[in-house]
């Protein structure tokens, strides 16, 4: 690399400091990932889990994406069907993106604020070790009689109720995955609170740290609702109550909208995170300071608020009265302001920078671009009466997809790529990683634009089978799905072969790369940050 | 050399979009007009929304392309050190609302107008069912079942091997010849030019009724009544589907709308009367052991055949077999309980409300004869009649506690 233009103050730390604590260093054999307290390590094992948890969510797309290449039940049951749209959500929302946003947490935000670990190291490593076994036991459910969840990701009584034995399994995973988020959350937020380096003021933190704090909040402040939810779920399953049911006296609407109340926010833990990690990027990669700082603070914290109060607009079928249904649009469509100003600060921090286009930056302008397109179909499905219907349509589904695959999955990908040399201390294969983007690109559209199409022509979701009209787009989606699929596999490849060597990265490893992270050695130190760094009002940490 | 990369990558994708324009047929991209006058509206808003984002995303990328070419590292630039602009940050918050407000104001209106439920001038209930509607005329008292027509039910089981395209042409997507999954047992008929206000509700898990054309969509909650309308101005047929995933056969049961002039509605629901009245005949006359196997086979492929299976083999692990079942080889009183009131937690509903008395009386006969069961036994709509009024009055409502009262029978009808 280059010499920067950018002035460094290298704080405190010295990389050889780290030779005399070799005693320091992590246990030998298998148990070093079972009883590790280490930040880097657990980090490691959230981002590996959540990989592997990508291909099988992604299986199960691909089962759906088969069935649904041509008209007609050729493959599988329409039972199985719904097994397989209710597992690839919960998989890919709980089991993919929660996941790998706390690894890149784990192993980043220490290295960000100059703390030495996370605050509560045994508590980080229950709440990684918590969820494979609470996906173990969600995907038991698969081989039992029963069969697995088939009632949606959104568990709407009384539907959800029908499933067999397995839906006691169901509800103790879910259980257990939220007792691992709010565990991962409150460790965040006291380790933000309390391991800031000094000097480390709130509005010199990382957008990745400012995105993550607020992230955690909202975990916190929603899991618990959803765990209300499943538990009343429950008792009226097994212990007789009736908190959803009309014939004795409760409510069937009543549990969409306590599970919305979590649902929303959730939506916007799913892509806070990734807000951060792109405005880390794409300053890097412009060779520019990201354009409004505070405003994105601001803005992050105003999504996140406005979160709470626009859960009902995933309700406007169920017979809302007119004045509800008036609130949750306005609500809802104030949504766009607080967003369009975070895109439009990127476009304004990219503006008269001096950019180059290394496979972060290629995956973060992607995300900028299709994150974009999503957001505003959103903006479409804000408007009530439009929502009539486009509600539970293909519509939907191209739209929560485009902000969640090339959305946040992307800024995971962006995020792999940018730290990677980080981790490893080497070099990722930089034409691989370009072909991975492109190619990726390239399927994820042909995957979910036509998905509008049909919606709009009215094609309805968590369908095995439809009619002839939506043959054409469906056979094109799932080439799109196949092509994006495999072409993951790269990614593996690309993963493991950089971590197996490859170019030596440098300590900075990237031009314009600002913050605390780029000042310690690649590959990081198993210890970092023991010793507080200095930190003075002119010190760069973003 | 990576530029090359990008260059090789922006071309294929350009060349991989142009066929697909070209293969797919456009009439099918976006959403239909309708009929009513709200569905225009609704596309109207929708048309709007729609080319406010393409100037919004247009405005975005242009910029962000410019300067992707423009502030490039290879062309040599230093990077200004520009980070703030409160001017600026106002205009793009500003501006934003602006452009939400000026869309917010005609939203509202068409809602409110939607919302307006009074002065209608017929009444129609619809209640779904796991997976089937039912229709109820309020005020002529004319009332049906409504489901997906036989021929599409066998053509999209799994493995049926049927040729769609040969069978269910679909030539025009917007015509009436793309059927397939579209047509019911028995169309909703409703008379143009009137106010009909809809009734929705159901009897077991939530659906949604959604009929496209008419911009209505409207979820049917148990214990819920929710109110919708629509005045249809064109006669034609308007189809429409379940919007709600509601289990196994979400996908299979259709809505199709019939408006006719009044005239026509009239001698409809006049013909639909005397129908009713010789189903009354039916359940009360003597019936031969053949004639209720042969009707009973019709409501076994119509009601049972999707999850007991053709041949009543069930799906080992989910739907429990007919052929050499307890319940249908032991005694004929539980085996009317399971039809008549379903398996309280599991996919097997009541269809006490569903079918007559004829068809319960057909169907399990049948059950009791095919599938190799042969006991040689059969049930008489009349018997059905008396043990229905029964089973009702001794405890009023509570019939899944009269279900739970018989242990037994959870243990070998259940999805369990």
């Amino acid at each position: 690399m280059s010499t920067s233009d950018v002035t460094h103050h290298t704080p405190g730390e010295q990389h050889d400091h780290h030779d005399d604590h070799d005693h320091h260093g992590p246990a030998p054999g298998l148990m070093r990932w079972v009883t590790t307290t280490n930040h880097k390590d657990i980090g490691t094992l959230y981002l590996w889990f959540s990989l592997l948890m990508f291909f099988i969510g992604g299986a199960m797309a691909l089962v759906i994406r088969a069935e649904l290449f041509q008209p007609g039940i050729q493959i599988v049951d329409p039972m199985f069907f719904n097994s397989m749209t209710t597992l690839h959500a919960i998989v890919m929302i709980f089991g993919v993106v929660m996941p790998a946003f706390v690894g890149l947490a784990n192993w980043m935000i220490p290295m960000m604020i100059g703390a030495p670990d996370m605050a509560m190291p045994r508590l980080n490593n229950w709440s990684f070790w918590i969820m494979p076994f609470a996906f173990t036991i969600m995907l038991s459910t698969l081989f039992m009689d029963s069969g697995g969840p088939a009632g949606g990701w959104t568990l709407y009584p009384p539907l959800v109720l029908q499933m067999g034995d397995s839906f006691a399994f169901v509800i103790f995973a879910i259980h257990f995955l939220g007792i691992s988020s709010v565990m991962g959350a409150i460790n965040i937020v006291a380790t933000i609170f309390n391991m800031r380096a000094p000097g480390m003021t709130f509005m010199k933190m990382p957008m990745f740290v400012w995105t993550w704090l607020i992230t955690a909040y909202l975990l916190i402040a929603t899991l618990p609702v959803f765990a209300g939810a499943v538990t009343m779920l429950l008792t009226d399953r097994y212990f007789g109550t009736s908190f959803f049911s009309a014939a004795g006296g409760g409510d069937p609407v009543m549990f969409q909208h306590i599970f919305w109340f979590f649902g929303h926010p959730e939506v916007y833990i799913l892509i806070l995170p990734a807000f951060g990690i792109v405005s880390s990027i794409i300053p890097t990669f412009a060779r520019k300071q990201l354009f409004g700082y505070d405003s994105m603070v601001y803005a992050t914290a105003s999504i996140a608020f406005l979160s709470f109060i626009v859960w009902a607009h995933h309700m406007f079928t169920t017979g809302m009265p007119l004045a509800g249904e008036l609130f949750f649009m306005f609500s809802t469509m104030m949504i766009s302001v607080p967003t369009g100003v975070k895109v439009f600060n990127w476009v304004a921090t990219m503006w008269r920078g001096a950019m180059t286009f290394e496979t972060p930056m290629l995956f973060s302008i992607g995300f900028v671009i299709m994150f974009t397109i999503g957001g505003l179909s959103g903006l479409m499905l804000a408007i009530t009466p439009a929502d009539i219907q486009y509600h539970d349509t293909y519509f939907v589904v191209a739209h929560f997809h485009y902000v969640l695959v090339p959305g946040a999955i992307y800024s995971l990908m962006a995020a792999t790529y940018y730290w990677l040399p980080k981790w490893t201390g080497n070099m990722y294969d930089e034409k691989l990683g370009k072909m991975h983007f492109w190619i990726s690109t390239i399927f994820v559209n042909v995957l979910f634009f036509p998905m509008h199409f049909v919606g709009l022509a009215g094609m309805p979701r968590r369908i095995p089978d439809y009619s002839l009209q939506f043959a054409d787009w469906n056979m094109i989606a799932t080439i799109g799905a196949f092509g994006f699929g495999f072409s993951q596999l790269m990614f593996v490849y690309i993963i493991v072969k950089c971590v197996k060597g490859g170019e030596k990265a440098t300590d900075e490893v990237w031009e314009g790369a600002r913050g605390l992270e780029w000042t310690v050695a690649s590959p990081a130190p198993y210890h970092t940050f023991e010793t507080a760094p200095v930190i003075n009002p002119d010190t760069v940490t973003r | 050399m990576t530029s090359n990369v990008s260059r090789w990558a922006l071309l294929s994708l350009v060349l991989l979009m142009l066929p697909l324009g070209a293969w797919a047929d456009w009439g099918a991209l976006n959403m239909p007009k309708g009929v009513t006058e709200i569905s225009n509206e609704v596309h109207t808003l929708h048309m709007r929304i729609f080319y406010v984002c393409v100037a919004i995303g247009v405005a975005v990328f242009s910029v962000m392309i410019v300067s992707m070419f423009l502030h490039r590292k290879s062309r040599g630039v230093k990077p200004a050190d520009f980070h703030e602009s409160t001017t600026v940050e106002i205009v793009w918050t500003v501006v934003p609302l602006v452009i939400l407000i000026a869309m917010a104001i005609p939203a509202a209106r068409v809602l409110i107008k939607m919302e307006d439920f009074s002065d209608s001038e017929l009444s129609i209930k619809v209640t779904g069912y796991q997976w089937r509607w039912r229709y109820d005329y309020l005020d002529s008292g004319v009332s049906f079942y409504s489901q997906l027509k036989s021929e599409h039910n066998v053509a999209r089981q799994q493995g049926a091997g049927v040729d769609l395209e040969y069978y269910f042409p679909g030539e025009s997507f917007n015509g009436e010849e793309d059927v397939y999954l579209r047509e019911v047992d028995n169309e909703l008929i409703v008379p143009v030019g009137k106010k009909i206000r809809f009734l929705h509700t159901s009897a077991d898990v939530i659906h949604s009724w959604w009929v496209q054309d008419l911009a209505i969509k409207k979820d049917a909650i148990p214990g819920f009544i929710n109110e919708n309308w629509a005045l249809i101005e064109e006669p034609g047929i308007y189809r429409g589907k379940c919007a709600e995933l509601c289990g196994r056969d979400h996908g299979f049961m259709p809505v199709v709308v019939r408006a006719v002039p009044q005239e026509e509605f009239d001698a409809w629901v006049a013909d639909q009367k005397l129908a009713m009245a010789s189903r009354v005949d039916d359940s009360e006359r003597q019936w031969q052991h053949e004639e209720l196997v042969s009707a009973g086979e019709q409501v076994y492929q119509a009601n049972c055949a999707s999850c007991h299976q053709a041949e009543g083999q069930g799906i080992p692990g989910m739907f429990p077999a007919i052929a050499g079942s307890e319940v249908a080889t032991g005694s004929i009183d539980k085996h009317l309980n399971t039809v008549l009131n379903g398996v309280e937690g599991t996919m097997m509903s009541r269809f006490s409300d569903v079918l007559s008395d004829a068809d319960i009386a057909a169907v399990i006969t049948y059950q009791r004869n095919a599938f190799g069961n042969g006991t040689g036994d059969s049930l008489q709509p009349s018997q059905v009649q008396s043990l229905r009024t029964g089973m009702t009055a001794d405890n009023g409502l509570t019939l899944p506690s009269k279900v739970a009262a018989m242990p037994e029978l959870n243990s070998n009808t259940g999805v369990n």
